[in-house]
């Protein structure tokens, strides 16, 4: 089990930062997703892993660790209502950049761009 | 447990949410409030203030949990400086955003409250796990500060201030778990006491943790090379945010000065100063960085964007050598140069404003109206950020300098500080005389006449540097005093012990 869940962090946060690395905004904010939710497991898992155990001493045998499952409550909540931020801000860039870019642009000046919209559009 | 703690805490907190049914109330009603509120936040933090000035550690446990298990205010003289300096900043920057700037969006005032309600909690929290929500907090409200008044210019900058913030949260959370997977707490004085046990492979894993942490810090210090994201988003945000940001770096600052005098201090065994050794070349750099900025910039926000980093740069630097004196020089630092900052950010926008289409670009314009009282202001707020005396950030500078031991971090530490306020002078004086002095033939649209809240808020931000120098004993009294309770972390441990339940309950 550890294993599986230790190679499940890494693939979540591997895809996260990759997608992170890209230059549009819409694979930067999946890829902030990911890594939250690579993030939430890693919480998750710092109160060890264990199956059948309970959060409350006395009801069980074995009990897991309580203290791990408030934060990671605490770090969904927040982490949804930045996600559902990003998201907005992004489509506000692309609203006003007409370019999803998340420099707003690709990086040429006005003039180059202008000249390429004339070429496709025939102008 | 003393009540008064959660005071920071709960007046912003209700005046906002006040805020928030209200956005549809007259604004003067709004102002009002909004601005009563930040008098009665000053108030409650002179109070607390005094309260600290006895060297003694004030607790407040949530919900009467014994600490470790429940979450901790914990206020000592580091806290109350941070708060006091945080309202004063605030009731400034609010004044001077009733003046006109605060018009636009009806939720700009709570947003404002909230933002100083997650910069106090933060400075008084005693738990990790509450920093990142109290982070948390000043960053949503923050989000949504850098992007009002509107335009295109402030979407990308905005994002990549948001995105940034968001990858440096999900660094905080991994850190803090791997920290509580080894010692099984979060709260610092608990922290403080078990990691000096750790021992074997925990040992790499702290390590680790530790040193993610300080990437967090350093991002919201805006430490080399996590820095480059501030002259933008700074410089386009509207006056009064950018002046109240001037002490968002300055949560960084303080977070790594609690965190890692009082968890990985001197008496951390293994892991004690982790990290220190890279903090001072980098806070070098930094420094460094922040001059040529400042030098390049061609508008006058953008040069106190950059005078942002080199206030950073200088305060990390003392930080990083950690000697007594270097921290209490550190904090007087913070003190005069947040202020100035701030008040130079408002001037910025006062001449802005005064210049027609020039804008705050260094460029020749036509003679702008106002130009006196302006000039003396932007002088004297420049002075003091570049370090000439008279004014406090001499004096700031200079017990800095003198905090140092002799030997290659002395020789390091000198050269740079002195080299690069040489090019800040040459920054602002070429900043000056350009966009005061060398005026050409033309004509400006009538401007809007100063207004009293905006004149009257940028001057006394700017004054509060001759302030500084005037009181200077006591501040400096009250930061020496400030430093060594922080290197007796002992006070600090005995929160563990005390008694929140009375026994007859």
């Amino acid at each position: 089990m550890e294993l599986l869940f230790a190679l499940t962090i890494g693939v979540l946060t591997s895809s996260g930062v990759y997608l992170l690395l890209r230059a549009r905004t819409f694979p930067v904010v999946v890829g902030l997703t990911l890594l939250s939710y690579a993030v939430n497991l890693f919480l998750f898992s710092t109160g060890r892993l264990a199956t059948g155990g309970q959060p409350i001493i006395g009801s069980t045998a074995s009990y897991s660790d309580p203290l791990p499952q408030a934060l990671v409550l605490t770090a969904i909540v927040i982490g949804f209502a930045m996600t559902a931020f990003v998201v907005v801000l992004s489509l506000r860039n692309l609203a006003d950049n007409d370019d999803d870019h998340v420099d707003g642009h690709q990086g040429e000046d006005n003039e180059t761009q202008l000249t390429r919209e004339k070429e496709v559009t025939g102008k | 447990m003393n009540h008064w703690l959660t005071a920071p805490i709960l007046i912003p907190l209700l005046g906002g949410i006040l805020q928030v049914f209200m956005g549809y109330a007259p604004i003067s009603l709004r102002r009002t409030i909004a601005i009563a509120t930040t008098v009665l936040l000053l108030v409650s933090t002179i109070v607390l203030l005094v309260l600290a000035s006895d060297d003694g550690y004030r607790l407040y446990a949530f919900g009467n949990w014994q600490p470790p298990f429940g979450i901790v205010l914990v206020l000592d003289r580091l806290a109350a400086l941070m708060l006091i300096l945080t309202a004063i900043l605030a009731l400034f920057c609010h004044l001077f955003a009733i003046g006109g700037a605060d018009e636009g969006n009806r939720q700009f005032h709570a947003l404002f409250l909230f933002q100083l309600m997650g910069l106090n909690i933060a400075f008084l929290t005693g738990d990790l796990f509450n920093l990142f929500v109290a982070f948390e907090v000043l960053l949503i409200a923050s989000y949504g500060l850098l992007m009002h008044g509107g335009g295109t210019a402030r979407t990308v900058p905005g994002l990549h201030y948001v995105v940034l913030n968001l990858i440096g949260s999900a660094v905080f959370l991994i850190s803090v778990g791997m920290i509580y997977s080894v010692t099984g707490t979060l709260n610092m004085a608990d922290l403080a006491v078990k990691i000096p046990r750790i021992q074997g492979e925990s040992l790499n894993l702290v390590k680790a943790g530790g040193m993610m942490l300080l990437v967090v810090f350093a991002l919201k210090a805006a430490l080399i090379p996590l820095c480059f994201w501030l002259p933008k988003a700074y410089a386009k945000a509207t006056a009064p945010v950018a002046a109240l940001f001037a002490v968002m770096t300055k949560v960084g600052i303080y977070a790594i000065l609690r965190v890692y005098l009082l968890v990985f201090g001197d008496d951390a065994g293994e892991l004690a100063n982790l990290g220190m050794d890279w903090l001072f070349p980098l806070a070098l750099i930094t420094l460094t960085m922040g001059v040529i900025g400042a030098l390049g910039a061609d508008n006058l926000k953008t040069l106190v964007a950059w005078q942002v980093i080199i206030s950073v740069g200088t305060l990390l630097a003392p930080i990083a050598l950690g000697s007594e004196a270097g921290i209490s020089a550190a904090l007087f630092y913070l003190l005069s140069t947040t202020w100035t900052v701030a008040g130079l950010f408002l001037v910025a926008e006062l001449v802005a404003n005064q210049r027609g289409t020039a804008g705050d670009r260094i460029i020749t314009a036509p003679k702008m109206r106002n130009r006196t009282f302006l000039s003396v202001l932007f002088l004297i707020g420049a002075v003091a950020a570049a370090g000439l005396p008279p004014l406090s950030g001499f004096f700031a500078k200079l017990l800095i300098l003198k905090s140092t031991t002799p030997g290659p971090e002395m020789a390091w530490l000198w050269s740079v500080i002195l080299i690069g306020s040489f090019f800040t002078v040459i920054a602002y004086s070429r900043a000056g005389s350009i966009v005061f002095w060398r005026t050409v033939e033309g004509h400006i649209e009538k401007p809007e006449p100063l207004g009293g809240n905006v004149s009257v808020a940028a001057g006394a931000l700017v004054a509060l540097s001759v302030i500084i120098v005037a009181l200077a004993g006591p501040i400096s009294d009250y930061t020496d005093a400030t430093a060594a309770q922080l290197f007796n972390p002992d006070g600090y441990l005995q929160i563990l012990e005390a008694p929140v339940v009375s026994e007859d309950k």
